[in-house]
């Protein structure tokens, strides 16, 4: 593919895995810039309509970053995202996109270099996979 | 006498009944069926012929039991409520009765599920208790289950089957009463492993008068190998198979664990016959009928009565 | 509740193959709760939908609409104003708002988004279980509550049957036994009595033995 640069969305939640991006950046950690950052309270309020309206724009890629097992602020807010993000894998799967193009992943707040190793291996892993394939309906446009 | 059926004459005489059972075959040939039913000739006094067992579809009991009525036997029309609603039920006990056939075993029937039809409705339009009170009206007020008259009411002697084994226990004794109540002659148990068990339910039904009130058979289906017996425990729902048994039969090498299995099932029948209540056995010996003659007689149930057929 | 489970994507995705504007329809009652075909549930749908039409290089311009309930003339209406606009309506409701759709506006092709499947209550969150058969001729009183045609595989009247295991069904170890239930029921209320009583063969006119049924109440009709 000539020069594709996947665009990734992660929903961060403030409490732990966008502090662990915050910590990346003071720690001039390199991670690539194809991930783009969206704070949310708790990864619990990511719904699974987030995650579609994301790949409908065109996103590459989508995930989903929570606390570690036990330590969500809010209780069990990671537990639900997991479950969603779950639900979501499949129903890509059905319509063809694909449920690898998501992912939820868990981390604590002082995880700099886990933020970053994260988002690097991610960001090679939608490259491979190539384009959102909604893209298509884009190309079908230029090439009539 | 409520019918004119061998069985109700032979509980009648004070004698021990034997009945034994026989599958109608998975195509529309009646040979494997004469076959087997002339196996059990003279020595039972009647067999019952199942209605697609396992949920498996098999030529109709009723035509079976047509075929086995030619041979000079007494059939059983086995009937489950699962497969037909209650005019086509009505329906075939009229023919079966004109054909000869006076006796009948009123069941549900295993579910679909089961068998090789998962997919068909689930029928159940009564269940076997109204189905016992359906027959009973039949003969006994000579009207159909709608309300109206039937022209030549039908004189079956109605069975009913019972497990002593499925759960829940304590309520085992309750429902042979309410089987009763609908209008039941007599009962054929599910088969018998569990000699204590059994003669618990036996106390049970007699401490109520139960065993007055309706001619109890004990079933009794010999052990081939010790796979089978595993089998059974595990795998079949109301079974109890005690582990003694199965340490038995895998104590005994695999050439003699088929006459093992036929030596338990004479005790059985030897212990049973000692049980106040028990009216007679039901000899469940499927795909293994050529030995149902050997367990009647080594269990001293010879001859049969012949004077009742 | 009637519940309903979404109709897996190739089925939804080969009915709307011929069009390009659909209306998709939610409902804000049953289907909401069950989480199969409410707002929420037409959101992610209409997603779905536009993705799948964009992988194939077309689109697919999909109004999302969810009406209070679609099985009264009055929600159904209020499509009015957003009719002409689409070729094709697709309902997320249960089969009885589909049809009232489809009733409404004859000329439009009407498809449902859900396999409606049973009358039921929440067990917890997640999980909606049978209840009820709609027979007509509810027994509940007779046997402490719980209903013997919904619940016992063989809609036995005067159960258990021989197969019941450790109060399970022996079609599913997962399915109580519905005779256990009742058997339980009866004595935690002292009507063991009650179990003798045979209960008689169910007149099925009332259910849906006797045809599609009616209820007409003169005191409100206009």
């Amino acid at each position: 593919m000539e020069n594709f640069e996947p665009v990734i969305v992660a929903f961060c939640c403030h409490y732990c895995a966008y502090t662990a991006a915050d910590m990346a950046g003071s720690k001039r950690l390199c991670y690539p810039p194809n991930v783009k950052i969206i704070k949310v309270p708790c990864s619990g309020k990511v719904d699974a309509i987030h995650i579609m309206k994301a790949l409908e724009m065109g996103a590459d890629g989508v995930y989903v970053a929570g606390c570690l097992d036990g330590d969500c602020h809010f209780k069990n807010g990671n537990i639900g995202a997991a479950k969603r993000v779950a639900y979501i894998k499949k129903l890509l799967d059905e319509i063809g996109i694909g449920g690898e193009r998501v992912e939820m992943v868990l981390m604590s707040a002082g995880m700099g270099e886990r933020f970053a190793q994260t988002a690097t291996e991610i960001t090679e892993k939608i490259r491979k996979l190539g384009p959102n394939p909604v893209k298509s309906v884009n190309k079908a446009k230029t090439a009539a | 006498m409520k019918t004119e059926s061998v069985l109700e004459k032979v509980f009648a005489s004070g004698e021990l009944a034997v009945t034994s059972e026989c599958g109608p075959p998975r195509g529309a040939a009646p040979e494997k069926i004469i076959e087997k039913a002339k196996m059990l000739q003279g020595y039972v006094d009647a067999v019952n012929v199942t209605d697609n067992q396992t949920a498996m579809v098999r030529m109709s009991s009723f035509a079976a039991c047509v075929f086995i009525k030619q041979l000079g036997m007494d059939p059983i029309l086995q009937m489950v409520t699962r497969d037909r609603n209650r005019l086509a039920m009505q329906a075939d006990i009229l023919g079966a009765y004109a054909h000869g056939i006076d006796i009948m075993l009123c069941l549900s029937g295993d579910h679909p599920h089961f068998g090789d039809h998962p997919m068909a409705a689930n029928v159940h339009d009564i269940d076997s208790v109204q189905f016992v009170q359906m027959v009973r009206d039949m003969r006994d007020k000579g009207r159909f289950q709608g309300g109206d008259d039937i022209l030549n009411p039908p004189k079956m002697y109605i069975g009913a089957a019972a497990n002593p084994f499925a759960d829940p226990f304590e309520l085992r004794v309750a429902r042979l009463a309410k089987k009763i109540k609908a209008g039941t002659d007599f009962i054929q148990t599910q088969c018998i492993y569990n000699l204590d068990k059994f003669e618990k339910w036996m106390e049970g039904v007699r401490d109520r008068g139960l065993h007055e009130k309706v001619n109890i058979m004990a079933g009794i289906t010999p052990m081939k190998t010790v796979g089978m017996a595993r089998y059974m425990k595990k795998r079949v729902p109301g079974m109890d198979v005690p582990d003694e048994l199965i340490n038995r039969m895998a104590g005994v090498p695999k050439e003699k664990q088929s006459d093992e299995g036929i030596k338990i099932s004479i005790e059985a029948i030897e212990r049973l016959k000692e049980v106040e209540g028990v009216k007679g056995f039901h000899i469940m010996a499927i795909e293994w009928e050529q030995k149902v003659p050997e367990i009647v007689e080594k269990a001293g149930l010879l001859p049969r009565p012949k004077e009742f057929s | 509740m009637i519940t309903a489970e979404r109709k897996p994507m190739e089925e939804l995705i080969e009915c709307l193959r011929p069009y390009h504007r659909i209306l998709l329809v939610g409902c804000n009652e049953c289907v909401t709760v069950c989480s199969a075909g409410g707002r929420k549930e037409v959101g992610i749908l209409s997603s779905a939908l536009q993705m799948a039409f964009m992988k194939e290089g077309k689109t697919l311009d999909v109004k999302e609409i969810t009406l209070e309930r679609q099985c009264d003339p009055e929600y159904v209406e209020e499509l009015v104003t957003h009719i002409d606009q689409a070729e094709a309506v697709m309902s997320m409701a249960c089969g009885c708002g589909v049809q009232e759709i489809a009733g409404r506006f004859k000329s439009k092709p009407v498809f449902p988004a859900l396999n409606t499947t049973f009358m039921g209550a929440s067990e917890r969150q997640g999980v909606w279980v049978e209840r009820c058969q709609g027979c007509g001729e509810c027994v509940l009183a007779l046997t402490g509550g719980i209903c013997p045609i919904a619940r016992c595989a063989k809609q036995l009247l005067n159960g258990p049957c021989g197969g019941s295991t450790n109060g399970k069904c022996e079609v599913d170890p997962d399915i109580d036994c519905a005779w256990q239930l009742i058997w339980d029921r009866l004595k935690a209320l002292g009507l063991e009595d009650r179990y003798e009583d045979n209960i008689a063969a169910k007149d099925w006119r009332t259910g849906r033995g006797g045809g599609p049924r009616k209820i007409i109440r003169e005191d409100l009709v206009k």
